[in-house]
């Protein structure tokens, strides 16, 4: 029996990060930033390189047991037939998430120490950085439900502390604050979920619940049982994470953070743990077809919705953060239609592609001190080339264009949508047909944004803004992630190129198992083939049409805004939505917190009881001052009284029966 | 023989009087001795029921009695030329540091 240092000691993976947060956190003030730098990448590094050999040892252990991974590490929570423990497991799924998380979280760590080389409280954001990455580990190393909502939790918390890192601006404080409570509102459906799930089947780990799960039949369309509530209880948990429709609001808004943070846990990791989820909990979604209909139009919906809406955004990282948005729909568009393993090689793709163009933005915005409003960019192709040289690369990836990773992912999840079966072959189609819109609006925002800060006329003034390209520790991982960006894809070649195989697929088929839609039948390659090209075509006209109206035709853009004038105002202001929550949502609760909560339960009710008595005690008091007259004979009348009283009480108490005292007879 | 319900009469009026000097006289030396009346009058009392039920518990009684009351003129009287020296004064309306 071999013996597996790392993976029997799997929590090491995710301390070492919490080790490299503690040790910042508490004694970084005073440190310069090289130990800063040291111990935050160092930890990471370990991590990643902890997290390679485990999965190295895994592959070990898989070909041996053929099963996961799964070892109790202590019991956290039991109550009864309850039990909740810190259990870690590794599985194929796994894999590619401690991979992902570790390998970009580490890149991003390296770019963040030169991005964030002259800002205030150095240390502080590599200490939340590093506590974000033991919770997204935790996250995605947990065994169980529960464990999985201390790292769901965790995330969100050093989401919140990033997103509000420059605290003293009001925006990036309130930012924060949103991101936190539109994501409760997420967590509230999940616990709902986990609640309901542990009613029905008696356990939270996912292996168990899994095998119980199996037993029972799946419900059909319309049918509200548990596995169709549960389901779409957890996955209102992951539209909040996720930011989907109706709850995407808060990611655009989080952009208020360090530009690598919106690059790691804004693009490529926590924002994923949603769809991490859905792929986690499949057996359950498999089992309800409404589930998996409402994962996938949700998913469809707020990809084509969110595309819209980048079409017209100005601001660098707006347009990539709807970029995100839309990208994260087509996961759970995978995921609905039953092709997680797809959705989860998006998912892997997105986070090379998405974090190299957040990086690579904020290298941008780097070069041009601080400035992040396209209008005032332009022709920076000369003079910052490696930059674009490898936001190109990921534009390309995104756009869906071969050979670049993004045409792989984005061309299975098509092919899987266009095959879907769940409500009827027409769902499918038109599942199908919006996602080729939204590639469409992809390849054009994305090329915009491309030709808006690179090409064209220079529109910023050259001698207020010092134009530099970024220093090698943040060019590094950009190169990296082109690099990855480019050649991710080729794990899952499809099958209609020569010796194109889907290995990612294969990959993951121990954990989806034969639940999967679509894949690589024969007579299926001529179709798939068919679907790629229509993909790239389009792409090919999203990014034609952009180089015409930005390039080509520099007055034509405004003209054509002009001409569209009440669409184009609708999508600047993102279809007003955030006024629509603010109407019926913030502003009847604040209404209520405020008169109701505020001024009648707390400040009349609780504080008028406390404050009431206090006031009574006070006046009684303030009466009874008066007695204590100090003068000597009031005393002997109160004696007097007193006495009078007690011989009173003494004669006359009814209970006693005969006089307490002797009477002479 | 006077009968007993005379003596605790008599005691009864003693001891209203007391109480009445008590509370409305001014002086403290007549205080002192509204309470030397109000004392007596129980004396008075305990005597006449030691006789009337043939006990001697009442007498030892008057004897303790007698006895604080002895004290307490000692220890009063003290006091009160106190505060005839400090205050110039025996009436005790003057006589009110106690209040707040």
């Amino acid at each position: 029996m071999p013996t597996y240092p790392i993976l029997e000691y799997l929590w090491i993976v995710a301390l070492l990060p919490l080790l490299g947060s503690a040790v910042n956190g508490l004694f970084g003030a005073k440190w310069p930033n090289t130990i800063v730098n040291w111990v935050a990448i160092g930890s990471t590094g370990l991590s990643f390189l902890a997290a390679l050999e485990a999965v190295r040892e895994f592959f070990d252990y898989f070909a041996r047991n053929h099963q996961a991974f799964h070892k109790i590490f202590f019991t956290w929570i039991a109550a009864g037939n309850f039990r909740a423990g810190f259990d870690l497991q590794m599985d194929q799924l796994t894999v590619v998430m401690v991979l992902v998380v570790t390998g970009v979280g580490w890149l991003i760590h390296i770019y963040a120490t030169g991005y964030m080389a002259h800002e205030g409280g150095y240390y502080r954001f590599f200490s939340y950085l590093n506590l974000f990455m033991f919770f997204m580990l935790i996250l995605v190393l947990a065994a169980n439900y529960v464990l999985l909502f201390v790292g769901w939790e965790g995330v969100g918390l050093s989401s919140y502390l990033l997103i509000g890192f420059y605290f003293l601006k009001k925006s990036a404080s309130d930012a924060g604050k949103k991101a936190f409570i539109v994501n409760r509102i997420g967590d509230f459906g999940f616990m709902l979920g986990m609640f309901l799930l542990f009613k029905r089947f008696e356990t939270l780990d996912f292996v168990q619940l899994s095998a119980k799960a199996d037993l029972w039949p799946a419900e059909t369309m319309w049918h509200l049982g548990t596995f169709t509530v549960a389901c779409l209880l957890l996955f209102m948990g992951a539209c909040g994470k996720s930011a989907q429709l109706p709850l995407y609001v808060w990611l655009p808004d989080a952009m208020e953070g360090p530009t690598p943070v919106s690059a790691l846990i804004h693009a490529a990791t926590m924002v994923t743990a949603g769809v991490y989820v859905v792929a986690r909990s499949h057996i359950l979604f498999a089992h309800s077809e409404t589930a998996m209909l409402t994962v996938a139009i949700v998913g469809c919906a707020t990809a084509f919705f969110a595309a819209t809406i980048g079409l017209v955004q100005t601001d660098i990282k707006r347009v990539l953060a709807y970029s995100t948005v839309s990208q994260l729909g087509y996961m759970f568009l995978a995921c609905g239609v039953g092709a997680f393993s797809a959705g989860i090689f998006h998912l892997m793709t997105h986070a090379f592609f998405k974090a190299l163009l957040f990086l690579a933005a904020g290298s941008v915005i780097h070069a041009m001190g601080g400035e992040q409003d396209m209008d005032r960019m332009g022709g920076l192709s000369k003079k910052i080339r490696w930059t674009y040289v490898t936001m190109l690369t990921a534009t390309l990836a995104i756009a869906g264009f071969p050979p670049f990773a993004g045409f792989f992912s984005k061309d299975s999840i098509l092919l899987s949508a266009f095959q879907n079966t769940y409500g009827g072959r027409r769902v499918g189609y038109t599942l199908y047909a919006f996602g080729l819109a939204t590639a469409l609006l992809t390849a054009f925002y994305m090329f915009r944004l491309i030709f808006l800060t690179f090409k064209g006329k220079q529109r910023y003034d050259e001698h207020q803004v010092h134009v530099h390209e970024s220093p090698n520790n943040m060019l590094a991982p950009l190169m990296i992630l082109a690099l990855l960006s480019t050649v991710g894809g080729w794990l899952a070649a499809p099958a209609f190129l020569p010796g194109g195989t889907d290995y990612f697929t294969k990959f993951l088929q121990p954990v989806f198992g034969g639940l999967e839609v679509g894949g690589a039948e024969a007579e299926a390659h001529s179709l798939e083939l068919w679907l790629a090209g229509v993909a790239v075509a389009i792409a090919l006209t999203g990014a034609l049409f952009a180089y015409w109206l930005y390039l080509k035709r520099p007055g034509k853009a405004d003209g054509l805004a002009h001409s569209l004038k009440s669409a184009y105002t609708t999508l600047l202001n993102k279809y007003y939505v955030d006024e629509l929550y603010a109407a019926a949502v913030v502003r009847p609760l604040l209404w209520i917190s405020t008169n109701a909560l505020w001024k009648a339960t707390d400040v009349a009710g609780i504080d008028g009881a406390v404050n009431g008595i206090a006031a009574g005690a006070t006046s009684i008091g303030d009466g009874l001052r008066h007695t204590q007259s100090g003068n000597t004979r009031s005393y002997a009348v109160w004696v007097v009284v007193g006495a009078i009283v007690i011989i009173a009480v003494i004669f006359f108490w009814p209970a006693s029966g005969k006089p307490a005292l002797g009477m002479v007879h | 023989m006077v009968p007993t319900n005379y003596y605790v009469i008599l005691s009864a009026i003693l001891f209203g009087l007391g109480v009445f000097a008590f509370i409305f006289k001014r002086n403290v030396i007549t205080i002192f001795m509204s309470i030397e009346l109000m004392l007596n009058a129980v004396n008075l009392a305990f005597v006449a029921f030691s006789q009337a039920l043939g006990k001697l518990d009442g007498q030892v009684f008057v004897l303790f009695v007698i006895v604080v009351a002895a004290a307490e003129a000692a220890v009063g009287l003290g006091i009160i030329i106190l505060i005839a020296r400090n205050r110039q004064t025996l009436n005790v309306e003057r006589v009110d540091l106690l209040k707040l």
